[in-house]
């Protein structure tokens, strides 16, 4: 079935490029975009999609308190966060809001192991 | 001086240098132990006088700075600039607590040089690799002063120069230490920065780039 990914990053070229990864990978799944952390925070509220893929370094609330809020009201939700900021305070944060760090630019390869890990664990058991 | 690059050109150039410096704050992470906070990056196309405007709001007091130039398909300088008063402490915070101040005031050039060569070399190389160009960088050199100083090295500037201003800010947590990085580049080096970021917008964005912002 074709789930709903929500990319959020301030680049729209950074969406761009996660759309691609998408189209190619997943052509059957439906993709919502959002600029900035309050932007995807209401999409949330409305249920809009099924898996989260966030950039790290935006204006506002960055990406790793974006991930928590999320965490916070969508318990079983897979999130990637995005960055080419890989130091050991970033990644380790990542990995306790039970993110997946992806670093940027991302391969299609570490695309396409997030995105199938996040469809098992949204296949109906 | 914005329209030199169109909004999306922009926006590419912006995420290059996010990537570059967020590489290159990792590796002084190691440095100095202490995580890097970094800002988003803005980026603005101004003029050598709107620069050096700029800085002189900015800051009060002289400034320091390590400068490199690059050449290749594109050619310019980078710099990584910080108000004086904070070099011994950046210094301080690379080397580590244990050391005199005298000698740290004579380690003091050489630490700022690899520093920047670290900041400044790391965000270069990330965006030549990006651009699928080969950049060669020289030494890196201190630079003090008034915020002139960094902007009228020679060549003397033609008047078309065009300054790209990135302003990111980096501190290092628990220590008061921040900075800026910028790029001079002249009217041909900009002209082909901008058919470099339209490959790389098309390698990037590929089938989903509007039509409407193709070139």
């Amino acid at each position: 079935m074709g789930y709903r990914v929500l990319v959020v990053d301030d680049s729209k070229l950074a969406r761009m490029a996660v759309a691609k990864a998408l189209t190619t990978l997943h052509p059957d799944w439906t993709r919502i975009e959002a600029a900035n952390a309050d932007e995807a925070l209401a999409l949330a509220s409305k249920d809009a999609f099924d898996l989260a893929i966030l950039d790290f370094n935006m204006p506002g609330r960055d990406g790793l308190h974006l991930a928590a809020e999320l965490r916070r009201l969508k318990p079983a939700l897979p999130l990637a966060v995005i960055s080419a900021n890989h130091q050991v305070e970033v990644v380790t944060r990542a990995r306790e809001v039970g993110a997946t760090f992806l670093q940027k630019p991302v391969t299609d390869k570490a695309m396409e192991e997030f995105l199938d890990d996040a469809a098992d664990r949204l296949a109906p058991r | 001086m914005s329209e030199l690059l169109n909004e999306l050109e922009i926006d590419a150039l912006t995420e290059m240098v996010n990537i570059g410096v967020g590489r290159a704050a990792t590796s002084l992470r190691d440095m100095v132990g202490e995580q890097v906070l970094l800002s988003v990056p803005r980026v603005n196309l101004v003029s050598r006088d709107t620069a050096i405007r700029t800085l002189s709001e900015k800051e009060v007091g002289h400034l320091v700075g390590v400068h490199q130039v690059f050449e290749g398909d594109i050619a310019g300088r980078a710099l990584l600039i910080f108000p004086d008063t904070k070099s011994l402490e950046l210094v301080r915070a690379v080397i580590g607590g244990e050391l005199s101040l005298e000698e740290i005031i004579e380690l003091e050039q050489e630490a700022l040089a690899e520093i920047g060569n670290i900041i400044l070399n790391g965000c270069l190389a990330t965006i030549a690799n990006l651009l699928q160009r080969n950049l060669k960088m020289s030494l890196p050199e201190i630079l003090r002063g008034e915020p002139s100083v960094f902007f009228s090295l020679g060549p003397p500037p033609q008047a078309g120069d065009v300054v790209m201003f990135l302003y990111i800010n980096f501190d290092i947590r628990n220590r008061d230490i921040g900075g800026y990085i910028a790029m001079i580049m002249d009217m041909p080096s900009l002209s082909a920065l901008r058919l470099l970021l339209r490959e790389f917008i098309e390698r990037t964005a590929g089938g989903s780039v509007p039509s409407d912002e193709r070139p």
